[in-house]
C-alpha cells in the first residue's frame, strides 16, 4: 500500500472523468490504493469531482466496506448471519480472535490484520464462510481458521489460501474460487436447453412493442421479491418521455439466505447478458448497469471478460448482430457492502455515487430513474427469464408454473436440511414438497424469502410457493426442532438495526425497540402486554416506515407472533403488582455507590 | 358517596407539567368538586393515605428516591399516568444519558470552569439520593397506563383526560392539543 499521494487520487478521478456520479468507483478504487480513504483524499475527491467535500465524507461513511480509518491490507470478513451461527460461528470466531490475539472489529498490533463480521455474503450453503479482501473461503472450522491465520502471516496472498476450486465456472481462470454451486435442481428456464443469442436475434427480427408484448403474454413476474410483472414495467419505461433510458440489474442480492443470483453469474453470465441486452432494445435503452455487490467482487474479471468476448462478437456496442440504429452496452457498479442498496431506488443513488438512500416514490425509477432518466431496474433471474421466453416463446413460458404464477424459480436454501443448495422448481409446489426435496421433511419453522418474507410452522407446510400464496424471493432458510425460534428473530432485528439508512424514525428507531423487547421476553422479563406491545409496533414500523426495508422489517416479529404464538406466551409472566421486571435498580445506582462508596439506603 | 382520589408527583421534572396543571384556572374549583387530592405536592400530602383512583406523574427517574416515590405510586393508584416529555421520554435531564455518571458529576462539582469547590470532592451525604446510571421514562420502571405528551401537556389535556376518566367517557382530545410542532 503507498503513502498518500495527491497524483494518485487525481488520476483516479480523471480516469473516470472527474464525473460527479462515478463517486463510488472513485473512492474504492482511492481506498485499494491507500487502504482507507484519507482525509486530504477527500478533500482532493471533492476538488476534482466539483462537489461539497461533505458529499465525500458522506458516502464513505455509509457503506460498510469503506472506511476512514486504517485498517489491516487484509480484512477478514466472518458473516455472523443465522446460518452460520448455527454451523459453528461462534467456534470459528473464537479461533480467528486467539490466533490474530484481537477481536472482531479490532486490528493485529502490526497494523496487517483487520477481524470484522458481516451480515450473509451469500455462502449459506457452505457456511461458516468469510471474505478475505476479495476471496471467499467456505466450509471453515477451526483447523481451517488456524490454517488461514498461518498462510496469511507467511504470505499475505489471500488468494494462495484457496487450496481447491469449485465446480463449473468457479474453476475458470478469472474466477479461482473454492465456492461450489450445489446446483440440485435444473429447470427448464435457467438451467434449461437453449441455443446462445437465439433469444436476442428473434427479439432483434421484432419491434420493442412485440418484445414487451411478448413479455407480457409470458405473465413474467419480477424474481427479485416484490414480483412486478416485467412486461408492464418496460412498457412504462418505454413510455415514459425521455431520449435517454437506461437498464438497470439488481445484482445486490443482499437478503440473508439468497444466494441464487450467485449461481447465474456464475454460471449464466450470458443468459443475463443477452437478457439486459433484450430489455435495453425493448426499452429504448443505450445502456446497461449491472449492480453487483460488493461481496461478489471475485466475480467481476470474470464478468468484465464475458462482456468483451459479447462485444468481440458484436452483441453489444453498436449496431448489435448488425441491427441498425440499436446501440448499447453494459457495465458493472460495484456496491460497498450494504442491504438497503438492494432497494430499487437505493440502488440507484448508490449507483449515482451517492449514499445509498432511498428517494421518494413518485416518481418511479420507470419514470425518472438513474441520473433522471427512465429505468427499468430488474432482478438477475428475471432478466434470465427473459432470453429464454423470447428464444422458446410466451407461450411455452407461460404454460409453466401454476395458474396464477407462470414460469419457474430458483430457490437457494440452507440452514438444518440434508441437501442445501440451488433448486429450480416449477411454481405451483407446495413448501412441503420443496422441503422433501432438500431432505428437510422434519423442519420446525422455514423462513420464506429471507428475513423480510415470513416464518412459517408444519401447519403452512401445504401452502404453495407462487405470487398468491407463498412468494419468495428465493431464500428458504430451514430451523429443526433444536433451535430456538426467538434467537433467530433477534438476530434478524439485529441485521435490520445495523442495515436500516436511517433516514426515517419508524425503522431507525423501531426496529431498535423491537429488537430490544424480543430479548425482554427471551430473557423471561416480561407480562403478556408485550405481546401487544410487539405487535403495535411492528405494525407502526410497517406502515410508518418509508421504503421497503422499514415495510418487511417487522416481518419476523409478526409473522412469528402469528404462526409460533405460543412461543412467546410461554416466556410471558403475569405482573400483578405492575413493576418492570426488565428495570434492575441494584445495576442502575451500581455506579453512583462506587463513586459515594456507601450502599444505596432505599434499596 | 366518597370523592375519587388523585395523587400527584414530580420526579426529575422541572414543575412546568404541575404548573399546567394549575393553568386549568377557575375549572380547579370544579376539580375539586369532583376529586380529593390526596399525596401531592399541591396539597402538600407526603405520604399516601390511601389508595388512589389516578396518579399523575411528571418527569421521569433520576435517582434512587425517583424510583422509590414512582413505585408507591404504582402500589397506590389504579390509574398511573406519564405526563409531559420527561415522564415519557426522560425529556431534558435525559441529556446526561450519553455520559458516564461519573464523567457527569466530576464536571460539575470539580472541573466545570465555575466550579467553586475547596473539597475537591464530588458531595455524599447520605440525605442525598443516589443518582442512577441514566435518566428511565417511568415505563420503562413501572407499568404506565395512559401518556399526555407535551412539554408540558397544555391545561386543557390534561383537563380533557382528567375528566373523561373520572366520568368514564372515552378521551376526546382534538388535533390542536396533541400537536406539538
Ligand atoms: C431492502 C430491500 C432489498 C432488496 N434487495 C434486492 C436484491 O438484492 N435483489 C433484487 O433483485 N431485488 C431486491 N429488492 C427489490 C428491488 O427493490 C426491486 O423490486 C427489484 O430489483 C425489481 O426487480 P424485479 O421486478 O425483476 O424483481 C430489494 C428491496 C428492498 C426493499
Ligand atoms: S424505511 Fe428504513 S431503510 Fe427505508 S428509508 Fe426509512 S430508515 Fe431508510
Ligand atoms: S415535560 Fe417539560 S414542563 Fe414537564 S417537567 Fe419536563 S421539562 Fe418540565
Ligand atoms: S453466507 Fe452466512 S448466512 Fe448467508
Amino acid at each position: 500500500m503507498t503513502a498518500y499521494n495527491e497524483t494518485i487520487v487525481k488520476d483516479i478521478c480523471r480516469r473516470f472523468g472527474n464525473e460527479r456520479s462515478r463517486m463510488m468507483d472513485v473512492v474504492k478504487e482511492v481506498q485499494t490504493s491507500f487502504g482507507h480513504v484519507p482525509n486530504e483524499a477527500m478533500d482532493a475527491i471533492a476538488r476534482a469531482l466539483s462537489c461539497p467535500r461533505v458529499e465525500v465524507q458522506s458516502l464513505v461513511s455509509f457503506y460498510a466496506f469503506l472506511t476512514e480509518r486504517p485498517k489491516g491490507n487484509i480484512i477478514i470478513r466472518l458473516c455472523d448471519d443465522v446460518i452460520d451461527r448455527m454451523q459453528g460461528f461462534d467456534r470459528i470466531a473464537d479461533a480467528f480472535k486467539e490466533e490474530l490475539g484481537i477481536g472482531i472489529g479490532e486490528t493485529t498490533t502490526d497494523g496487517k490484520i483487520t477481524l470484522e463480521a458481516t451480515p450473509c455474503i451469500g455462502m449459506c450453503d457452505q457456511a461458516p464462510a468469510a471474505l478475505i479482501n476479495d476471496v471467499i473461503v467456505t466450509n471453515l472450522t477451526k483447523d481451517a481458521a488456524r490454517e488461514i491465520v498461518a498462510g496469511l502471516r507467511e504470505h499475505g496472498d489471500p488468494q494462495r489460501l484457496v487450496k481447491r476450486l469449485g465446480d463449473g465456472n468457479n474453476a475458470h481462470e478469472l474466477v479461482r474460487a473454492m465456492v461450489v454451486n450445489n446446483v440440485r435442481r435444473k429447470g427448464d428456464v435457467i438451467f434449461g436447453e437453449g441455443k446462445p443469442s437465439d433469444g436476442l436475434k428473434n427479439a432483434l427480427a421484432m419491434s420493442p412493442v412485440e418484445v414487451i408484448r411478448a413479455v407480457k403474454t409470458s405473465r413474467l413476474r419480477g424474481r427479485g421479491g416484490a414480483g412486478f410483472p416485467t412486461g408492464i414495467k418496460w412498457e412504462f419505461t418505454r413510455a415514459a418521455k425521455d431520449e435517454t433510458r437506461y437498464v438497470i440489474c439488481n445484482a445486490d442480492e443482499g437478503e440473508p439466505g439468497t444466494f441464487k443470483d450467485r449461481v447465474i453469474l456464475t454460471e449464466k453470465a450470458d443468459l443475463l447478458f443477452e437478457g439486459m441486452t433484450i430489455a435495453g432494445y425493448a426499452i429504448g435503452a443505450q445502456a446497461g448497469i449491472l449492480y453487483l455487490r460488493a461481496e461478489y467482487v471475485y466475480l467481476r474479471p470474470y464478468l468484465e471478460h464475458a462482456l468483451a468476448e459479447r462485444r468481440k462478437s458484436g452483441l453489444l456496442g453498436n449496431k448489435i448482430l448488425g441491427h441498425a440504429g440499436f446501440n448499447y452496452d453494459i457495465r458493472i457498479q460495484m456496491g460497498a457492502g450494504a442491504y438497503i442498496c438492494g432497494e430499487e431506488t437505493s440502488l440507484i443513488s448508490s449507483a449515482e455515487g451517492f449514499r445509498g438512500d432511498p428517494k421518494t416514490r413518485p416518481p418511479f425509477p420507470a419514470q425518472k430513474g438513474y441520473m433522471g432518466h427512465p429505468s427499468a431496474v430488474n432482478n438477475v433471474e428475471t432478466l434470465c427469464c427473459v432470453t429464454r421466453i423470447l428464444e422458446r416463446g410466451a407461450g411455452w413460458y407461460a404454460q409453466m408454473g401454476s395458474n396464477g404464477t407462470s414460469g419457474t424459480k430458483l430457490l437457494s436454501v440452507s440452514g438444518d436440511c440434508k441437501i442445501p443448495g440451488v433448486y429450480e422448481i416449477p411454481f405451483g409446489i407446495t413448501l412441503k414438497e420443496f422441503l422433501a426435496m432438500a431432505g428437510a421433511e422434519d423442519a420446525a419453522a422455514v423462513q420464506v424469502g429471507g428475513p423480510s418474507g415470513q416464518m412459517v410452522g408444519p401447519a403452512e407446510f401445504n401452502r404453495i410457493i407462487c405470487y398468491d400464496d407463498l412468494a419468495t424471493g428465493g431464500a428458504i432458510m430451514v430451523f429443526g426442532p433444536q433451535r430456538d425460534l426467538l434467537w433467530v428473530v433477534s438476530r434478524f432485528m439485529e441485521f435490520f438495526v445495523e442495515e436500516s439508512c436511517g433516514y426515517c424514525t419508524p425503522c431507525r428507531v423501531g426496529n431498535v425497540l423491537l429488537r430490544r423487547k424480543i430479548e425482554e421476553v427471551r430473557a423471561g422479563k416480561c407480562d403478556p402486554a408485550a405481546i401487544a406491545y410487539l405487535e403495535d409496533l411492528g405494525q407502526t414500523v410497517k406502515i410508518a416506515s418509508r421504503c421497503g426495508l422499514g415495510q418487511t422489517s417487522a416481518n419476523p416479529v409478526l409473522t412469528t407472533l402469528k404462526n409460533f404464538r405460543p412461543l412467546y406466551t410461554a416466556r410471558m409472566k403475569e405482573n400483578e403488582a405492575g413493576m418492570q421486571m426488565t428495570f434492575d435498580i441494584s445495576a442502575a445506582v451500581r455506579d453512583a455507590e462506587i463513586i459515594a462508596g456507601r450502599k444505596s439506603a432505599n434499596f | 358517596m366518597q370523592k375519587p382520589k388523585i395523587a400527584t408527583a414530580s420526579l426529575a421534572g422541572c414543575f412546568g407539567c404541575h404548573m399546567s396543571l394549575l393553568d386549568i384556572d377557575d375549572r380547579i374549583l370544579k376539580l375539586i368538586d369532583l376529586v380529593d387530592f390526596d399525596k401531592s405536592p399541591v396539597d402538600d400530602i407526603k405520604e399516601f393515605t390511601g389508595r388512589c383512583l389516578v396518579g399523575l406523574i411528571e418527569g421521569g427517574c433520576c435517582n434512587e428516591e425517583n424510583v422509590r416515590v414512582l413505585q408507591e405510586f404504582r402500589k397506590h393508584c389504579d390509574i398511573l399516568i406519564s405526563v409531559g416529555d420527561c415522564a415519557i421520554d426522560g425529556g431534558l435531564p435525559a441529556l446526561r444519558n450519553g455520559i458516564p455518571l461519573k464523567e457527569c458529576l466530576t464536571e460539575a462539582y470539580i472541573t466545570g470552569p465555575t466550579v467553586y469547590n475547596p473539597s475537591g470532592k464530588i458531595p455524599s451525604d447520605s440525605e442525598i439520593p443516589l443518582l442512577l446510571d441514566r435518566i428511565y421514562p417511568c415505563h420503562e420502571v413501572v407499568k404506565i397506563d395512559y401518556y399526555l405528551p407535551g412539554c408540558p401537556p397544555p391545561a386543557d389535556t390534561l383537563w380533557q383526560a382528567l375528566t373523561a376518566l373520572l366520568s368514564g367517557k372515552p378521551i376526546d382530545l382534538p388535533y390542536e392539543l396533541i400537536k406539538y410542532d
